[in-house]
């Protein structure tokens, strides 16, 4: 117990600033809190889909929650069932096999709601395009607010699509 | 490591079954291509035939697929034993496909045959169950999207329905009620669909139905140049990029009959224990948060996320996709590069070395590992599952030692191996391994051999064909590609270590209680998208 709480102590705290914006603009997390405590009443959930993707897409998406980046503190948190949901995010192309899972996970969203397509997948339809067995892009299926291209996008990515979304919606 | 205990490899040979199959008339011998020991030409009638005396004989199963080739099908299957692999052809009519199973001497030959038929049309006989596998409601029963004359876009214009009428058996019973289960399932996690029999809290059966994230990977293969196949291997599983990607750089350069440098090859072999210590480093952190152990999880995400840093800082991507190209790598490394790998290795080394002790001695952590979700070593050997979940029960087989390839025919790999096969001893293989791939790395990084990073592929110039073996972190990696005289692709099959693992999660549920689903899952960790392809 005592070696646990050693390596707690020694490991610290981790969670970063994210990194200067591109634009002139104040720090983006912050200003992402700042739009969710407006338009979300302080919290965003997110429900994902994996529509069809490689699962890379997945990876990062886990590790944006790691100690690193956090995404909890600006009030964004996953959620499990779509009806809890603020915002859907896709990854992959759309299988067929996964269309109608897709369109049901979206319908039961309530609304207003919000779609973002992460990846080249699920953006333009990327490696793996329409096929007898993909539909493609995830714009051919639902419609869709925002895309965050990568293949995959890294978490700083991800962070940054969401957060300019949400300035813009 | 083991305690004193005997371990196991696959114990059945090749050259010994080849010679008794030639003299008995049951095959005839080939010309074995590069990586493989040997190879046979099957009549289909004889094809079950050979299973049962290869299974008798305690070879391990390894793969089956099919290669449209008009008016024919060709069917291979590989098989692996203590001195290397076989490969058995076949070919059937396309219009009478029929060839005896091997699924009875094989359990981890009835889904792919299930996606023979599914894909070609091929019919088995003998076979225990005639479901469909792969094929949902995409397509039609009578179409075979692998076929040559099927279109790359498929007959349908109209959206797809749900596959809700997936015939799973019926339960009877007092109190026995079913708990379905996905696609979309509560996390962040690919989809798939699990049916549950249960009993109050114990699992009678769990059953998988799997297919979801099927995009046709197969299919778009055909017609690509080399560079474009291995961008799209590098994507049959995101989290196995390098190894996928290798396997079919391997396939291709041995069909050319190309060699990378040694510089190249042992950059692949530090990419791809690179991927295999991230891989086991997140598993480890969820398969102990799976059981609320949330330091576990914070520790390991902290130096996987560490490690993905350096994966972009020196090589340029998080997940090292697109490293491994044609004829080499499209990375190097300068001395000083070396130095901060080797570093860094020392330093995760050191936390590892750290933290696995914790994890392995917590009392109410490992209360909740020990004994949770046991796959047999009996069960794990008729599977014939490979990676870390065959080592947790006592089947051995790693390619980098026991079929090694450039350049680990230079290397010890030392294999961590348990008789217990729980999920503690998952987690303590995985752990362990992650040791034995810093070393690894280190060992490889010193001697890093001068050599071009590249060489030329030139087109073949007539139709050629090859097989790649890698060990990616889940295990055994196939790769076959059939390439025509300008190098493009006619015929591209991945065969990822899940089909091997998928249907054993099935086998280590039975009377595990319906909460410790996750954990168990997490600890076999199959790939949905290596799988469905
Ligand atoms: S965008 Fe790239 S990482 Fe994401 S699902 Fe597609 S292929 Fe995989």
């Amino acid at each position: 117990m005592f070696r646990i709480f050693n390596r707690i102590r020694r490991t610290g705290q981790l969670t970063e600033p994210l990194p200067a914006a591109e634009q002139p603009a104040a720090e983006p997390g912050a200003r992402c809190q700042q739009e969710i405590a407006r338009k979300f009443s302080h919290s965003l959930a997110i429900r994902m889909v994996d529509a069809g993707s490689c699962n890379g897409c997945e990876l990062e998406m886990h590790a944006v929650n790691n100690s690193f980046y956090d995404i909890e503190r600006f009030g964004i948190h996953f959620v499990a069932s779509p009806r809890h949901a603020d915002l859907l995010l896709v990854t992959g192309v759309v299988s067929r096999h996964m269309e109608e899972a897709l369109q049901r996970t979206y319908a039961a969203i309530p609304n207003p709601k919000l779609v973002i397509a992460m990846g080249d997948c699920a953006g333009c339809g990327g490696e793996f395009g329409v096929s007898y067995a993909s539909c493609g892009a995830v714009a051919n299926v639902i419609p869709v607010d925002a895309v965050i291209s990568g293949c995959p996008p890294t978490p700083e990515q991800l962070l940054r699509g969401i957060l300019e979304l949400l300035q813009r919606s | 490591m083991n305690g004193g205990q005997e371990f196991n490899v696959t114990p059945g040979r090749v050259l010994q079954l080849a010679a008794g199959l030639a003299a008995d008339g049951l095959a005839e011998a080939l010309e074995p291509s590069p990586g493989l020991v040997a190879r046979l030409s099957l009549q289909p009638g004889n094809w079950g035939r050979v299973a049962e005396l290869a299974a008798q004989q305690g070879l391990r199963w390894s793969a089956v697929w099919g290669d449209h080739c008009p008016p024919q099908i060709s069917i291979r299957a590989v098989l692996f034993g203590s001195d290397g692999h076989l490969l058995l052809e076949t070919a059937v009519d396309e219009q009478r496909p029929e060839l005896t199973s091997q699924s009875p001497f094989y359990p981890a030959a009835e889904r792919p045959e299930r996606t023979l038929h599914d894909m070609f049309g091929v019919q088995f006989s003998g076979h225990p169950d005639d479901r469909r596998w792969l094929r949902h409601q995409a397509w039609d029963e009578n179409d075979f999207p692998l076929r040559r004359d099927f279109p790359r876009n498929g007959k349908r214009s109209t959206a797809t329905t749900g596959d809700s009428s997936y015939p799973f058996p019926a339960v009877a019973g007092e109190g026995v009620y079913e708990i379905p289960v996905g696609p979309v399932h509560a996390g962040i996690i690919e989809p798939g669909h699990f049916r549950f029999q249960a009993v109050g809290e114990t699992i009678l059966r769990m059953e998988e139905h799997l297919g979801y994230v099927h995009k046709g990977i197969e299919k778009i293969a055909e017609g690509r140049d080399l560079a474009g196949l291995t961008r799209l291997a590098g994507r049959v599983s995101g989290d196995s990029s390098v190894a996928h990607s290798w396997a079919a750089c391997q396939a291709a350069e041995r069909a050319l009959q190309v060699e990378p440098s040694s510089r190249a090859l042992a950059l692949r072999a530090i990419l791809a224990e690179r991927e295999r210590i991230a891989n086991h480093l997140g598993d480890m952190g969820a398969i102990c948060n799976d059981v609320g152990f949330a330091f576990a999880q914070v520790q390991m995400s902290r130096l996987r996320e560490l490690w993905q840093r350096q994966n972009l800082e020196l090589f340029g991507h998080r997940l090292l996709m697109d490293r491994v190209v044609p004829g080499g790598v499209c990375c190097d490394l300068t001395p000083q590069q070396i130095s901060t790998l080797q570093r860094a290795g020392d330093c995760l080394h050191r936390d590892i070395e750290e933290l696995l002790p914790l994890l392995l001695e917590y009392p109410s952590l490992q209360d909740r590992l020990r004994t949770t979700g046991v796959l047999s070593p009996e069960d794990a050997r008729r599977f014939g599952v490979t990676g870390y979940i065959g080592r947790a029960s006592n089947l051995q087989d790693d390619l980098r030692r026991d079929a090694p390839y450039a350049p680990y025919d230079r290397l010890q790999v030392r294999v961590p191996a348990y008789l217990e096969g729980d999920v503690a001893k998952r987690l303590r293989v995985r752990g362990e391994e992650v040791l034995v791939s810093l070393e690894l790395q280190q060992q490889l990084l010193h001697e890093l051999p001068p050599g071009a990073l590249r060489v030329a592929c030139p087109p073949p110039g007539r139709e050629v064909e090859g097989i790649g073996l890698i060990e990616g972190w889940r295990g055994e990696m196939l790769a076959y590609l059939r390439l025509d005289a300008e190098s493009r692709v006619l015929r591209y099959f991945p065969r990822d270590p899940s089909w091997l693992s998928w249907p054993v999660l099935e086998v280590l549920l039975k009377n595990v209680i319906v909460p410790d689903f996750p954990v168990c899952n997490k600890s076999v960790n199959g790939s949905y998208s290596g799988h469905d392809l």
